[in-house]
């Protein structure tokens, strides 16, 4: 078992044990291949989600989605942000300069 | 009951620290060198980097000097800084503390301040060895929270554990202190229910609006890079997870750095300075944030980390609980509690909340947190602004 299901008005799962390309993961009892590598404390969606959808995780908002995804795929930076303030990666300086 | 030392004021300390204050950068290398030569556990560094005068400082460094952890004080001045060492001294010398002051200009130089310097603090030392012994109860004690290098396994394994400690520690009368509004980014709304009074309620969200508006124009929010590599995509994803640190306890007030909790309950500490922004970032580390529970009158602080931090702090003990099984696996002998088993199905959230609860009235009767056993002693004060706490945040005092 390495999904946990935080709260039933969630639409992500989180990772409890490291999943590697290829691994049957069961999402909401469809088997579906890992496309990437997937680490603990991370996001897969539930069910397909559009851009613009909210990402509902303790039963509460966490930001929105980006882009569409279908069950079994990973959340993060990719295809989600923040409806409050951007989360920033360790290039953020080299970013802002352009460079 | 604790073993503990009884102090003027009526606080009751669960460390009998010395310690030895720079208040300049340029009294920094003789304070320093002071540490290292004494050689003892018991004798820490602290300081101020700055030149000029800042009131938060000031009471900050006020507030630590009276400190109940704190048995005496040794102060190292360049002697043209801004700091108002006298003030500072005599804060002390009234709590009872013994005091030296040493100035470097006057005292001769560098070689001549850290050879009184030694000798001052073995006078200190022997002087607060004869501070009364007493014992207190759970509901004497002020536990601080805080969580650092956190991941997607924070908020649903040590920090939610934490906040099952806490609710025990304020159910046996304790005082608990949750902080960084900048992580409560998201939650205000829920958290605001949980407010004593309507009008502390209104005082929480507009606590933590005031973060998102400091965030917003320091350009990035409280959220590190790891955070990002551990699983977490957004500010108020970690806010929702580091909130349960918080437990279910009502809260009964809001306070800001170098304030003590008027009485029992469950406390918000407001890091983020009032008015626009001036110095910088709210915190520009965790162990600016430790310290700030420190001075609000914490005798531990719990750490949570999921990616895995290994700072400890002067004057208060900190406690390290590792949220991630991977992490806890990697730097086991870092860390106090492996709070990773529940991701593992080893232990239940409750399981490792009453881990937590005993571990904290352990080192609280002695035994040393895994930080202290390895010498951390971390220690950061900068320059800070804010406003007094209006009467709303502190529903209960004005009762009182």
């Amino acid at each position: 078992m390495s999904l946990v299901l935080l709260h039933p008005d969630d639409n992500i799962l989180i990772v409890t044990a490291p999943i590697a390309a290829g691994d049957i993961v069961t999402v909401e009892g469809a088997p579906i291949p890992a496309a990437t590598p997937i680490g603990i404390g991370h996001k897969v969606a539930r069910r397909a989600l559009d851009a613009g959808d909210k990402v509902l995780k303790y039963g509460a908002p966490i930001g929105s989605m980006t882009a569409a995804v279908n069950a079994g795929d990973h959340i993060h930076m990719h295809n989600m942000k923040s409806d409050y303030i951007p989360s920033h990666t360790r290039d953020a300086i080299d970013q802002r300069n352009g460079s | 009951m604790i073993p503990a030392w009884q102090r003027s004021d009526g606080r009751k300390g669960i460390r009998n620290v010395i310690a030895v204050c720079y208040l300049v950068e340029c009294a920094h290398h003789v304070a320093r060198r002071i540490v290292d030569k004494a050689d003892r556990a018991d004798v820490q560094l602290i300081g101020f980097p700055g030149c000029y005068p800042n009131s938060y400082a000031d009471k900050m460094m006020k507030a630590i000097a009276t400190h109940p952890n704190l048995g005496g004080l040794v102060i190292v001045s360049l002697g043209c800084e801004s700091f108002n060492r006298e003030g500072l001294a005599r804060a002390a010398e009234k709590s009872g503390r013994p005091v030296e002051t040493l100035v470097i200009q006057e005292v001769g130089g560098t070689a001549a301040t850290i050879e009184a310097g030694l000798a001052a603090v073995d006078r200190v030392r022997t002087e607060a060895d004869r501070a009364e012994r007493t014992t207190m109860a759970i509901d004497e004690l002020v536990i601080g929270t805080i969580c650092g290098g956190s991941d997607g396994t924070s908020g649903i394994t040590a920090n939610p554990a934490v906040g099952r400690a806490f609710d025990r520690l304020v159910e046996e009368g304790a005082t608990c202190i949750f902080e960084e509004t900048g992580e409560l980014v998201g939650c205000e709304a829920i958290m605001a229910d949980r407010a004593v009074t309507p009008e502390l309620g209104r005082e929480l969200m507009a606590t933590v609006e005031k973060a998102e508006r400091y965030y917003t124009v320091m350009g990035f929010g409280s959220f590190a890079p790891g955070n990002a590599e551990g699983g977490l995509t957004t500010q108020e994803e970690k806010s929702m997870g580091a909130y349960s640190k918080s437990g279910s306890s009502p809260i009964s007030g809001i306070i800001r750095p170098a304030e003590v909790p008027p009485s029992n309950g469950l406390y918000l500490l407001d890091v983020v300075p009032d008015g626009e922004p001036r110095f910088g970032f709210p915190n520009i580390s965790d162990n600016a944030e430790i310290v700030e529970l420190i001075a609000c009158g914490s005798h531990i602080v719990l750490f949570t980390t999921g990616r895995g931090s290994v700072v400890g702090s002067a004057i208060s003990p900190v406690i390290k609980i590792c949220a991630n099984p991977e992490t806890a696996r990697r730097l086991a002998a870092d860390m106090d509690v492996n709070a990773g088993r529940i991701l593992d199905g080893e232990a239940s959230i409750d399981e490792v909340g009453t881990e937590i609860y005993e571990r904290t009235l352990a080192v609280a009767g002695g035994q040393q947190s895994v930080s202290e056993a390895l010498g951390h002693q971390e220690f950061i004060l900068t320059y800070k602004s804010f406003e007094p706490t209006g009467p709303a945040c502190l529903p209960r005092a004005r009762v009182a």
